[in-house]
């Protein structure tokens, strides 16, 4: 463990740091080695070559055009939900409320069917359904469990309940779909990134730009309601301006996200747990949320088309069994080394 | 004018009242204690004068501003508040946590320095928590983590300091402890310190002002010795008692009387 000379809080931060700077590495190497993995292989030299513009023709093709923005759309996708998952973990102040099991996802995949069902709608259509979708959701929920304040338990049963009813109606609207929009629907709903291109990049990394900084600065307030609302009141927090924004910019990244790649399973579940173990510092971990979230993601589709081939296996299957896996290793780990 | 005063106020929570016209003023400089029978009102009192509840009518003041009009921040550097519900995250370390009470401080580009640094070794210094500094919060026992949250709520530096129950649940060692540590607090550095307190002998004790509540209203405000009588006992607590000085500081000191007696005169009323 590191430790500065009479630093306090300097000792947790270089730790955090380190972590935060690993996880951006290992994204980025995950991204140009999935960038050279498909049917035409490119050795990660040429990938970094073509990336900053020294490349020939054909590979600038297949790097810039068809595989970079799915990349990137992996990347935001990843960091979205780490991000969303740790903020609402903390608000929370449970693992256990986090989108994936509050039902953000099926609400966003309930807007998206009836899109895909009952108006053959387009992709961009589609696209705008399950924004909505998951939107709607996150206010329903609001105003189900927030009385004087968001109690952890209180929530995470109502987003339950939220999330069976909402998947009975997804159940529903998939028996009464013709077997051409039922397909289709199956394709969006198990999560994946095949075929992503520009179109999905622009509208996520917009919120992200906008989202990120606002939510990171706000995290310091977040950061003081880890302690009880009382004490983060009497510290001059205004705990319940700080938790609407937050929830806020929460839910619109989790169903921003969802919204290009369809409900990717339990990335903003484990994401926060990973990155809280891997700092071994209180607080939200929001940074290094977003950063494990977006290799997570990365890794896993580059796993899903190394181990299966290219797109046979969506990358929502990988990231649950590649995430729930580590975890549980960590908290093995953790409690062999006397940490829990 | 006292920095600290409630004007006529209605607590409630819902539709709940709590107290209704209430008006306290909390004299400078004072260790007032606030004490009376359970759900009379002590620490939603201490909520309002702590701006975490919001009186449905008259104000709260804090140097003659209404306490609610204030930027949060400026408030949080004033009055320091010691709630019973606090909870250590997880995995955080006694300096870290003790750290946290600059956040009032503390701005956006300004994140850590010299002198909070300062601040707070002094808290932990004077809270005698300096030697846990690396430990995790949850190791510590119910005696030194009570002192762990003071010295967070001393990091603060605030003028004035409130505290609900800040003894509960510690053994009588302790609770003697925390009790001396806020005297000291009190007479050496000066602060007005507001306690709700259960034990209406430590009150006495340790009090240089006294409110009694009861049902939402004060039944007598003032000095231990000019106020604790048991008369003022009876009518707050409805217990029988004799009221004789303590041996040791010659605060007053509450004496129920024998369950035989008591049981003696609920005979005769009846």
């Amino acid at each position: 463990m590191l430790r500065a000379p009479g630093g306090l809080s300097l000792r947790l931060d270089v730790r955090a740091v380190t972590v935060v700077v690993l996880l951006l590495l290992a994204a980025l190497a995950a991204s140009v080695v999935l960038i050279g993995t498909g049917d035409f292989p490119i050795p990660a030299g040429d990938v970094v070559r073509t990336l900053l513009g020294d490349g020939n023709a054909g590979q600038e093709f297949i790097v810039n055009e068809l595989r970079l923005p799915r990349v990137l759309v992996g990347l935001l996708v990843g960091a979205s939900l780490g991000l969303g998952g740790a903020l609402f973990q903390a608000v929370t102040r449970n693992p256990l409320g986090s989108p994936d099991v509050l039902g953000l996802g099926q609400g966003a995949t309930a807007g998206a069917l009836v899109m895909i069902v009952l108006f053959s709608g387009s992709a961009a259509q589609v696209t705008v359904g399950a924004l909505v979708g998951g939107l709607a959701t996150g206010l329903a929920i609001y105003l189900l469990a927030w009385k004087r304040g968001v109690h952890g338990y209180r929530l995470v049963l109502v987003g339950i309940g939220v999330s069976a009813i909402v998947t009975a109606v997804n159940g529903y609207l998939l028996t009464v779909s013709d077997i051409v929009d039922a397909a289709r629907a199956l394709v969006w709903m198990t999560g994946s990134l095949n075929g992503r291109d520009w179109e999905q990049v622009w509208p996520l990394l917009g919120v992200c730009a906008v989202l990120v900084p606002l939510v990171l600065a706000g995290g310091r307030g977040l950061r003081m309601m880890e302690m009880g609302d009382d004490v983060a009141n009497a510290l001059g927090v205004r705990v319940e301006r700080v938790r609407a924004l937050l929830m806020v910019a929460a839910v619109l990244l989790v169903a921003t996200a969802t919204a290009a790649a369809g409900p990717v399973g339990f990335v903003s579940l484990t994401a926060p747990q990973l990155a809280r173990r891997l700092t071994r510092s209180p607080g939200p971990n929001l940074l290094p949320s977003l950063c494990m979230g977006a290799a997570l993601l990365v890794t896993a589709d580059w796993a899903s088309q190394r181990a299966f081939g290219a797109d046979q296996l969506p990358v929502g299957v990988v990231t649950g069994v590649l995430g729930g896996v580590y975890l549980l290793w960590l908290l093995v780990a953790e409690r062999r080394a006397g940490r829990i | 004018m006292n920095r600290l005063s409630a004007e006529n106020v209605t607590l409630a929570y819902d539709q709940r009242v709590i107290a209704e016209q209430l008006s306290v003023e909390i004299p400078d400089h004072s260790f007032t204690v606030i004490v009376g029978p359970n759900a009379c009102g002590k620490s939603t009192l201490l909520r309002a004068l702590s701006r975490m509840l919001r009186p449905s009518h008259g104000r709260v003041l804090l140097d003659g501003h209404v306490i609610q009009s204030m930027p949060a921040k400026k408030v949080a550097r004033t009055l320091g508040l010691l709630p019973q519900s606090s909870i250590a995250p997880d995995g955080i370390t006694v300096g870290d946590l003790v750290g946290r009470g600059r956040y009032p401080h503390q701005g956006l580009l300004r994140q850590w320095s010299a002198e909070d640094e300062r601040v707070v070794r002094e808290a932990m210094a004077r809270t005698g928590v300096a030697e846990l500094a690396e430990r995790y919060v949850d190791e510590l026992s119910g005696g030194q983590r009570q002192r762990v949250w003071i010295a967070m709520a001393l990091a603060q530096q605030t003028p004035l300091l409130l505290l609900d129950e800040p003894t509960t649940y510690l053994d009588i060692q302790h609770q003697i402890d925390v009790l001396d540590l806020c005297a000291e607090l009190h007479e050496e550095q000066g602060r007005t310190l507001v306690a709700v307190l259960h034990d209406l002998n430590h009150a006495a004790r340790y009090a240089t002002h006294l409110i009694a509540l009861k049902s939402g209203r004060v039944v007598a405000e003032g000095a231990p010795n000019d106020i604790v009588t048991a008369e003022l006992v009876e009518e707050v607590f409805g217990l029988r008692c004799q009221v004789i000085d303590d041996p040791e500081t010659g605060t007053p000191l509450v004496v129920p009387a024998a369950r035989k007696a008591r049981a003696a005169v609920a005979t005769e009323a009846s």
